[in-house]
């Protein structure tokens, strides 16, 4: 059996939903910053608490997930990126540790500072940087194999334009996936004042957003041009209903109506774009040394990894729902009626 | 340094690191649950402060082991590569349901912090903790499964330097999971009461609010009850390790207890000084055949010596040392709770006697600190190897370029993790008064 596309396609729904639930939580950092700055905070910082303190940890636990999986259903990943990312890998985790704990601290701790904010705040830009600098290095071209192991190829890495592409599409996504979210709490919460504040950012984020897409794939044409041919010639639709889904989410806010909807399009854009991008990549993990089909692990541990999944999802499923139940989908609790 | 070095050394710091806010984050919830728990039977609003207490701060605990156990369980693939390509297709699978496990509990534990006063039922709020603690409890089985596996790797047939033949239920229970888990949670569970316990023996000490004198007399009691029971239990199954390290691990063992040739009526060792060239101990209290008995029961049990194993395959001697203070330390709480429960009995004495809290203080810190020993002991004894038997340490790290600085960003995080997290829990909870929390809790009551 095909365990590797059943593992894969996990994976890869996985990432897609650390993305998207890491997004809102990097943006709402740096948009809670920006508001203290600005002295603007008053007006979002209870909207964002109530919904990140219930949820931070278990948005960590979607990246931990992944990491975990794809050196389980390919053991050879934990090779050539292991062996490559050492420095990337670690700057993502200690800005990852320092988020994370100093979140913790300013939230419960007794006082709050603003160089803790500044911290959570900053932080949230650079994480998703980081990280898409892995993306960026699976495009391969930036690793070399020798006898004495594999390197990761620094200056050609630092001077690339498709990295760079890359590294501010990340960070402009953050910030329009983060407010296209608030947005919809704060109009669910009745919070008028941040309604607008985070309907302007969403806004503004847009009109950049949808520019450097273009960047980005023009850039993969210089850089993977198999990977370009694939995208265009056999998933073109994928990208096309995305940037169908974008125009109708930016057209939806702009007009004030249905939130919710608009928000499940911001999802589809995302979703959309990034299955076109990971089934045009196919078989290539890592461009040209994990290939998919020749990297899985044995059959016997794919199977009890894929019997497992199934009945970890029956345990999580119920659990998300009524987290979600109790805080991102209970109008009183969204209000601040409840504590 | 070369890079083995320094991928040990870092990854010690990691895992130094972050089993005291692994060992914590997964005995306190036991503890809130407990004080919980008695907080509805009895209907009394001191235990539930308690349990809001030991919750609000384990908050901060639980996001330094968040991340820190996020950090290493990327570590691992970026400084032993070669280990976990080969390892990975037989430890994915305990490693991915630890993923399950921790996922589970942080879902609960969230729920559980923001809905104290959400459920009409009182026992509602309190079923949540179960999810918590089984979650919590299930993420350290599986990772001790892990790294039981690296110890005594079974299930699978080792071809051409490649894992075959896998057979993932055989590695996961391998010979050595049953008891190390036994002793990581019954461990875990000792020493977040002690910590709880040194916590309430030090507020009683200051005596700075006069008012929580009640409050932190219940908490003592409570702490040290627990920590009483957890560290029998934690005792028995450090006997089950020896027992098991002289059937699976006999290295280890000898390496433990300057044990160099193979005899029966083996001396136990403590303390003392070693020459290993001639291989000759001094200074050491020696207590005949007490090696042999805790082998096997038996004081005529053969032993096996270092002398009997290749010497490049035999652990450093240091190790020696981690052992008799992780019994040591763990002896010592386990007398003063004893002490402190039977003073209940005597009426000359009180067990809230100014040199029984200084004694209770400390508790927390040593327990601590036999888990720490604890895991250099387990660490070190199965050097060089890092999964026994197949693949030295000295083949698995990394070449990658940066592991230098990368050692020093990582010992500047944990500085200051360490640091922040002390001050902001220490800033919790000094000017705090149990009190005001239980007065908070019984006009809340009077409300309903």
């Amino acid at each position: 059996m095909d365990y590797q596309y059943i593992g894969i396609t996990v994976l890869w729904l996985f990432l897609y939903s650390y993305i998207i639930i890491g997004a809102i939580d990097f943006g709402a950092g740096f948009f809670a910053f920006h508001a203290k700055l600005t002295k603007q905070d008053h007006i979002i910082n209870n909207l964002i608490s109530r919904y990140l303190n219930p949820v931070w940890e278990v948005t960590n636990v979607f990246f931990v997930f992944f990491f975990v999986g794809i050196v389980g259903f390919f053991p050879d990943s934990a090779y050539y990126f292991g062996s490559t990312l050492l420095i990337p890998g670690s700057v993502a985790l200690i800005l990852l540790s320092i988020r994370g704990s100093f979140y913790a601290f300013e939230n419960y701790g007794q006082d709050s500072k603003l160089s803790w904010l500044f911290l959570y705040g900053a932080t949230g830009l650079l994480i998703p940087a980081s990280f898409s600098t892995i993306l960026t290095i699976a495009e391969g071209g930036y690793i070399t194999e020798t006898s004495k192991g594999v390197h990761l190829e620094w200056l050609d890495l630092l001077l690339s334009p498709y990295a760079w592409s890359v590294v501010f599409l990340a960070i402009i996504s953050v910030l329009y996936i983060s407010s296209g979210f608030l947005t919809y709490y704060a109009n669910k919460a009745k919070d008028t004042e941040a309604y607008h504040l985070l309907r302007q950012w969403f806004l503004i984020w847009a009109v950049p957003m949808i520019i450097i897409c273009q960047f980005v794939f023009l850039s993969l044409r210089q850089h993977n041009e198999d990977h370009f041919n694939n995208a265009v010639g056999s998933f073109w639709w994928l990208f096309g209903l995305s940037v169908v889904f974008f125009i109708i989410a930016v057209a939806l806010i702009y007009f004030k109506k249905a939130h919710g909807l608009a928000f499940i399009m911001i999802l589809l854009q995302f979703g959309t774009a990034f299955f076109g991008y990971g089934l045009s990549k196919l078989p290539y993990l890592l461009d040209p040394f994990i290939n998919i089909d020749k990297a899985v692990v044995n059959d016997q541990m794919a199977l009890s990894l894929v019997i497992v999944f199934i009945l970890g999802l029956l345990l999580l499923v119920p659990s998300l729902i009524l987290l979600l139940r109790l805080f991102i989908f209970d109008a009183d609790y969204v209000k601040g009626k409840k504590k | 340094m070369d890079a083995v070095v320094i991928s040990r050394l870092l990854t010690a710091m990691t895992l130094g690191f972050h089993i005291i806010f692994a060992t914590i984050g997964v005995g306190i919830p036991l503890m809130f649950a407990i004080a919980e728990f008695i907080g509805i039977k009895k209907n009394n609003p001191m235990y539930i402060a308690m349990a809001k207490r030991w919750s609000k701060g384990y908050t901060i605990t639980v996001a330094v082991g968040v991340v820190t156990g996020t950090i290493i369980g990327l570590q691992l693939s970026l400084l032993w590569p070669s280990f976990m390509q080969l390892g990975g297709q037989v430890i994915a699978l305990p490693l991915f349901m630890e993923t399950f496990a921790f996922f589970f509990e942080a879902i609960f534990l969230s729920i559980y912090l923001y809905t104290w006063d959400r459920f009409k039922g009182k026992w509602t709020h309190f079923l949540i903790n179960l999810p918590v603690i089984i979650g919590g409890t299930f993420s350290a089985f599986f990772i001790t499964s892990v790294n039981s596996f690296m110890n005594t790797p079974s299930g699978f047939d080792f071809i051409n330097g490649k894992l075959m033949n896998i057979d993932p239920i055989a590695a996961m229970f391998n010979a050595s999971f049953g008891v190390r888990a036994f002793h990581v949670i019954s461990t875990a569970f000792m020493t977040a009461a002690f910590i709880l316990a040194s916590i309430a023996a030090y507020r009683l000490i200051k005596n700075k609010f006069i008012d929580d004198k009640e409050y932190h007399k219940k908490a003592l009691k409570l702490t040290m009850t627990v920590g009483l029971i957890a560290s029998l239990l934690a005792m028995l199954a450090g006997d089950l390790s020896a027992k098991f390290l002289h059937q699976e691990q006999p290295e280890k063992l000898a390496a433990m207890e300057w044990h160099f040739e193979s005899e029966s009526k083996a001396d136990l060792v403590l303390f003392g000084l070693v020459d290993e060239d001639k291989q000759e101990v001094k200074g050491a209290i020696k207590i005949p055949g007490a090696l042999s008995f805790l082998s096997d029961s038996n004081f005529n049990t053969e032993v096996k010596g270092l002398n009997e194993f290749k010497k490049d395959e035999t652990p450093p001697l240091i190790i020696h040392y981690f052992f008799d203070l992780m019994v040591f330390f763990g002896v010592y709480c386990f007398v003063v709770s004893a002490l402190f429960i039977a003073l209940k009995w005597f009426k000359k004495w009180s067990q809230f006697s100014k040199p029984i809290l200084y004694l209770a203080v400390l508790t927390g810190p040593l327990a601590m600190f036999a888990i720490e020993f604890g895991w250099f002991l387990a660490e070190m004894g199965r050097q060089p190897w890092i999964l026994r038997g197949y693949l030295k340490v000295a083949q698995a790290a990394t070449h990658a370029d940066g592991l230098s600085l990368v050692f020093i960003a990582f010992a500047i995080l944990y500085l200051i993790l360490g640091i922040s997290s002390s001050y902001v829990l220490i800033r919790m909870f000094s000017h705090s008064k149990a009190t005001d929390d239980v007065n908070k809790i019984i006009d809340r009551k009077g409300e309903v």
